[in-house]
């Protein structure tokens, strides 16, 4: 039996919205407490409690989080330096940082203000993915309430620190979630990553040091610092500790976000707290374990792997952003993935010539292969182009759309060929097994 | 990628509002001195809903000058967005996701509801109510499936749709009537369905007190900048706390809150300036029915309002909601009478 994260070691305690967002009932539920202490202990000691917490970015790529602060120059030159919140939230099956900006805005504040302070920036920028449009007023709501209470603005909190936080939004465009696309927005263009060196922590926004974390990454911060880095260190295997903010959606009789210690295993969680599988776990078909991008696992591996960087990583699949996308045997799972396939289609900047013609391409083929209208040998093409587009582009969107097929084919080939057969021997091409009744 | 370009029909003279280019004005004081292109994206926004919901050429070239920016960076960044809508869209326009997380819970039946009463993707109801698309995933997977519908009240999200409840809810937009934004089950907002299985009761979860910050050479005491909350104060956390939810309670004025329309026909809280059929639904579900109850709140009940339903702060005082509702129901009592 595997220990539950008891609500005491919750950091996000007001994920549902069941009490008050605004200051003073922030304020009790421990926002804010120590802020100024935490400041006067320096730049180094918060890079260096943040480093020892063992933190890894929450927003899909797991690097280190006080490691990528320390990157940062040390001494502020003629350029100022700027912290950038990626709060652009769009990888499918992701929606935690929606609760925490509409429901804990002060840990978000109040982590902007410590993590600007520990890479000495005077300014932070929250970018917001143009549809929430409600968490961008209601946080907005929250800084102004910040400022009011001299928590930010000048001499912040009574440190001496200045510190200004400003909302930013886009409109609509999924490659603004990686970091240099961002940036090229919030400085007025097409969201299209740069091209890397030089990387944003020598010039980033404005051609400025820069460093851009996700949301759940920055509002982690305070509450890890307040309670210690041994605190968060006790959850999670080596290598991965500390809580996260988990999606659970799809099949599932409950869908839910939950914040749980990372190394839980998949089925735990699951079971837990989404009530289980549909029809039960034996009812389960495949696991999208980390957001869209991260490569599909089968029942076989889910029963025993934990949800953690390193075990998902052993899998050939990975933590991404936690967001668990369930699918139960009546799933059309090679459907699913061509649907995944069309978003990256949809989503390509269309900045490389392999992603752009590429993610047309896989869609079109994927497709095909949902009718069954293929060639046997098309599958091993298909995965020879994905090969070709993962890794020949500027950013990590060719990757991206290229793992869910190299998934599907690798755990999920002999569905695909059954497709063709049956299509070429005029019978159904998708017959649903063991259909459940009891979905309702 | 994906294919916009303008529309074919413009209109003949469009200039942006005043309100508009305040509110754009306000933006470009956010960044730096020689930066204000930054503020496009948020301009082009506000251009949207000033224009009616879509942006049209002239629109563009008013922000390029703006913005001190050649009109083709204007162009390229409006059509590289797709929340910009290139032509014009129906009073109730509704961004339907169909990614995957969607798909699996049902959108497809979704879809069905709008070809058949709205038409195929990308297409505007003959009465100009209704127009839809579908969209990429829009994060809130775990209240799938889901869509966004923009109108002259907001944008808001309907979470955990089904054919059924979704498609009451269109027949109420078009007929002018209240529907509530969010989960449309019994869901509060990401919590599992039938209540919430973790963060039960009212917090803080904290065990033991946080004084002393840790990990530092000497024993520094955490401070609360203007002074701590009184909950932290003294030593019972959860004492103390327990203490204020029902205060809050108690100070709920009895006349802001009904259980229902206990008074007869509830008012029709449309006819105050600002209040369309979402905001109706919103305060309805809060147990807010008539012109009176709006007409008595002060300052404190405003603030309070504004976040239950979720509206931007200083709405009700800009549209002076209050001084409209005393007006309206003098009138209505005046009418019984």
């Amino acid at each position: 039996m595997v220990q539950l994260l008891e609500d005491k070691d919750r950091i996000f305690t007001n994920l549902y919205g069941l009490q008050d967002w605004r200051l003073e009932a922030a304020k009790k539920r421990g926002a804010w407490l120590g802020t100024k202490e935490m400041i006067e202990q320096g730049h180094d000691w918060v890079v260096n409690q943040t480093k020892a917490s063992g933190l890894r970015g929450r927003g899909g790529a797991g690097f280190p989080t006080g490691l990528k602060w320390s990157f940062m120059p040390k001494e502020v030159g003629k350029r100022p330096h700027y912290l950038v919140v990626n709060a652009d939230e769009s990888e499918p099956g992701t929606c935690k940082d929606r609760e925490m900006m509409r429901h804990d805005p002060h840990l978000l504040i109040e982590g902007c203000l410590v993590a600007s302070f520990a890479m000495r920036a005077h300014a932070a920028y929250i970018y917001l993915r143009g549809e929430y449009i409600l968490e961008r007023h209601r946080l907005q709501a929250a800084i102004d309430e910040a400022y009011a209470a001299g928590l930010v603005g000048k001499n912040a909190c009574g440190s001496g620190w200045d510190f200004d936080v400003y909302v930013h939004h886009g409109a609509g465009a999924y490659i603004c979630g990686e970091e240099t696309a961002l940036l090229e927005s919030l400085e007025g263009k097409k969201g299209q990553p740069r091209l890397k060196p030089p990387f944003p922590a020598n010039a980033g926004l404005y051609g400025c040091p820069t460093t851009v974390n996700n949301v759940e990454s920055i509002a982690v911060v305070p509450t890890i610092l307040r309670r210690g880095a041994e605190w968060f260190t006790s959850f999670g295997r080596d290598n991965n500790k500390g809580t996260k903010v988990f999606s659970i959606s799809g099949h599932v009789n409950k869908p839910c976000n939950v914040e749980e210690a990372l190394s839980i295993p998949m089925k735990t969680l699951i079971d837990e707290y989404a009530g289980g599988v549909r029809g039960g776990w034996d009812n389960l078909k495949c696991v999208i374990p980390g957001g869209s991008s991260v490569p599909l696992l089968p029942k076989e591996i889910c029963d025993t792997v934990l949800m953690d960087f390193d075990a998902l990583r052993e899998h050939q699949s990975g933590l991404g952003t936690a967001a668990v996308i369930v699918m139960d045997k009546s799933t059309d799972v090679v459907k699913a993935i061509a649907r995944l396939a069309y978003f990256y289609k949809h989503e390509s900047c269309g900045q490389c010539t392999p992603c752009r013609e590429g993610t047309g391409w896989m869609w079109r083929v994927m497709e095909r292969m949902v009718r069954g209208e293929a060639e046997t040998s098309e599958i091993d093409m298909l995965l020879n182009v994905t090969k070709q587009v993962e890794g020949h582009t500027i950013c990590a969107l060719g990757d991206a759309a290229a793992w869910p097929i190299q998934g599907l084919i690798r755990h999920f080939r002999h569905e695909i060929e059954d497709r063709i057969d049956n299509y070429r021997a005029g019978k159904p091409v998708f017959v649903p097994q063991n259909f459940v009744e009891a979905a309702e | 990628m994906s294919m916009r370009r303008l529309a074919i029909s413009q209109p003949e003279n469009f200039k942006l509002s005043a309100s508009a280019k305040k509110k754009i004005a306000t933006w470009v004081k956010k960044y730096p001195k020689d930066r204000q292109r930054s503020a496009l994206i948020p301009a082009l926004w506000i251009a949207q809903k000033d224009a009616g919901g879509w942006i049209p050429e002239a629109a563009l070239r008013e922000l390029g000058d703006m913005l001190g920016m050649a009109y083709i960076r204007v162009y390229e960044v409006v059509t590289f967005y797709t929340m910009f809508n290139m032509e014009p869209v129906g009073e109730h326009h509704i961004q339907l996701c169909g990614t995957t997380p969607c798909w699996l819970r049902g959108s497809d039946d979704l879809i069905a509801v709008l070809e058949r009463r709205v038409g195929p993707r990308g297409s505007v109801s003959d009465d100009g109510k209704l127009s839809w698309v579908e969209v990429e995933c829009l994060g809130a997977c775990a209240n799938a499936p889901m869509a966004q519908i923009s109108n002259d009240t907001g944008d808001s999200y309907y979470e955990d749709l089904t054919a059924e409840n979704f498609e009451a809810m269109l027949d109420n937009l078009v007929s002018g009537k209240s529907v509530y934004s969010g989960p449309q089950n019994t869901r509060h907002t990401s919590e599992p369905e039938g209540g919430n299985l973790t963060l039960k009761g009212e917090g803080p979860y904290v065990e033991d007190k946080l004084v002393y910050l840790p990990n530092t050479e000497k024993k520094i005491k955490m401070s609360v900048h203007g002074g701590a909350p009184k909950a932290k104060r003294k030593p019972a956390v959860k004492k103390s706390v327990a203490k204020v939810k029902p205060a809050a309670k108690a100070s709920k004025p009895k006349v802001i809150y009904t259980d229902g329309p206990t008074d007869g026909k509830p008012d029709d809280l449309k006819k105050i300036k600002g209040i369309g059929p979402k905001f109706e639904g919103d305060l309805n579900g809060k147990g807010i029915y008539y012109f009176r109850q709006i007409g008595a709140w002060k300052a404190a009940d405003v603030k309070m309002v504004e976040a239950l339903i979720d509206s931007i702060p200083g709405r009700i005082k800009r549209d002076e909601w209050v001084k409209q509702a005393k007006t309206l129901s003098k009138k209505t009592s005046g009418a019984k009478a």
